[in-house]
């Protein structure tokens, strides 16, 4: 299979940017295929129910997995075999950053935006206790969201200070009517600021202020890590951790463009306006100019929401910081670097290859993946075997 | 509403539901034991974390989580 442009990433800026791509592919003839590891189009923010719609033009492999990449372009599936593409956007989104305290890895305790995921891929929460807690403008999103399906929301605790907030807030009026909108959603709804869980046993959360609340569900996530491994793999450029990319979205690679998330986290307007740009760059089109969504605002909100350094204490000595491979966090002490700990712990090694623990070694140790080598995803061995390198 | 079998038992669910919802749905929040024997849940809802994976139909290792409920699945946990 042959596309002269494949988009991987079916969220808000992939959309956006088949939509864009569409509109030259009726005068040029260009074929353009999306493709995204979950069942239906629409990414995290829209699961399922995506405002832009697929193009009816657009051929989209859902529930398939990119597991490498290789210059020219060749896209490895595990599902699709291989797939051909003269040009690639990545928009592969965020994932969330977990950070361990003790029982972060009981059932019962999830991400915040994963909680968000489960709930609208059908799990019923009517009348569950939960506490919604981390970091980020999703945790009232995600309260919000929960009580409207009739949970029982007992608390919102954000890790970061009031004090952050406000003034980011006051420099961005536009955000207002979304911010007054959730607090509004959640009137008789305790929120908290600069409190975060520090334990969780037996269904009852015990937060940084002493008080014990017990729960059905913990929703926690402390923000967002940019999806970067795809690009990474094809060898583009990161800046501070993320994809860097020029007004017309290009990365470092030739051909390789890069909309949302993985340029810098700033939400569905940055990764709207990203997706459009690319789509329409990727396609020989004019951009729009003017980047409304600019490097100061991602800056802005990552200071915000600034992670407390008392965080990175919460793991005890017995703390699981790997997760698929059971490492907890004394076992990790004493090494230097994340490749060492790897070696030697198998720390990163799992079927989540490194995606949840990595983000952690590195608030906890100051550690960093470098290189990204494929399979990206666990993927069966007879697959693999069958790409020609 | 559409059926499945966990672990033996039929549970009904809405269509368009993902495995992972309908195991929790039925308080299945234990889908998996970790290396050294804990239990797990699902913690990411989104394909990051693999630790909803269950057998379904016979196959090892599918992403619960990803996975859309069809009629007559049979999902095994643990």
């Amino acid at each position: 299979m042959k596309f002269d442009l494949v988009i991987i990433g079916a969220g808000p800026a992939g959309l956006a940017a088949a939509r864009a791509a569409i509109r030259a592919a009726h005068r040029t003839g260009q074929s353009v295929a999306v493709i995204d590891d979950n069942p239906a189009a629409g990414g995290q923010i829209w699961r399922g129910s995506p405002q832009i719609p697929l193009p009816a033009e657009v051929r989209f492999f859902s529930q398939t997995r990119v597991f490498d990449l290789r210059p020219g372009f060749v896209v490895e599936t595990d599902s699709q075999g291989s797939i051909e593409a003269s040009k690639l956007i990545l928009a592969t989104g965020a994932r969330e950053l977990f950070l361990p305290f003790p029982g972060w890895t009981s059932p019962g305790v999830f991400g915040a935006g994963g909680l968000q995921a489960l709930v609208k891929s059908g799990l019923p929460v009517k009348g569950k206790r939960v506490v919604v807690a981390g970091s980020g403008p999703l945790l009232l999103a995600v309260a919000a969201a929960l009580r409207k399906e009739g949970a029982r929301v007992v608390g919102v605790a954000e890790q970061a200070a009031l004090g952050r907030i406000l003034p980011f807030l006051r420099r961005y009026p536009a955000k207002w009517p979304q911010a007054l909108g959730l607090r509004a959603r959640l009137l008789g709804v305790r929120c908290w600021n600069g409190v975060w869980p520090v334990r969780f046993e037996g269904g009852v959360v015990s937060l940084s202020t002493g008080k014990k609340v017990s729960v059905d569900y913990l929703a926690c996530g402390f923000g967002l890590v940019p999806n970067t491994e795809a690009a990474q793999l094809l060898g583009c450029r990161l800046d501070d951790g993320f994809v860097a990319v020029n007004s017309r979205q290009e990365t470092t690679v030739p051909g390789v463009y890069c909309a949302g998330e993985p340029t810098g986290i700033g939400g569905l307007d940055k990764a709207l306006e990203e997706g459009e740009r690319a789509g329409a760059a990727a396609t020989g089109q004019p951009i729009v100019r003017g980047r409304t969504h600019s490097g100061a605002f991602v800056r802005d909100l990552a200071a915000a929401f600034q992670l407390d350094a008392r965080l990175i204490d919460l793991a005890e000595p017995g703390t699981m910081v790997c997760r698929c491979e059971d490492v907890t966090r004394e076992t990790l002490q004493g090494y230097r670097q994340w490749r060492e700990a790897k070696l030697l712990t198998r720390c990163g090694m799992g079927p989540c290859q490194g995606r949840i623990c990595g983000p952690i070694t590195n608030c906890l140790f100051g550690w960093t993946a470098g290189s990204v080598r494929p399979p990206l995803v666990p993927v069966a061995a007879g697959r693999m075997a069958k790409t020609d390198t | 509403m559409i059926k499945i079998r966990c672990d033996g038992r039929e549970i009904s669910v809405r269509e368009g539901t993902s495995v992972a919802a309908a195991l929790l749905g039925e308080g299945n929040l234990e889908l998996r034991r970790s290396a050294t024997g804990a239990a797990r849940g699902p913690l990411c809802g989104m394909g990051v974390c693999m630790e909803c994976r269950v057998t379904i139909d016979g196959e090892a290792h599918r992403l619960a989580c990803q996975t859309l409920c069809v009629a007559g699945m049979d999902v095994k946990t643990l």
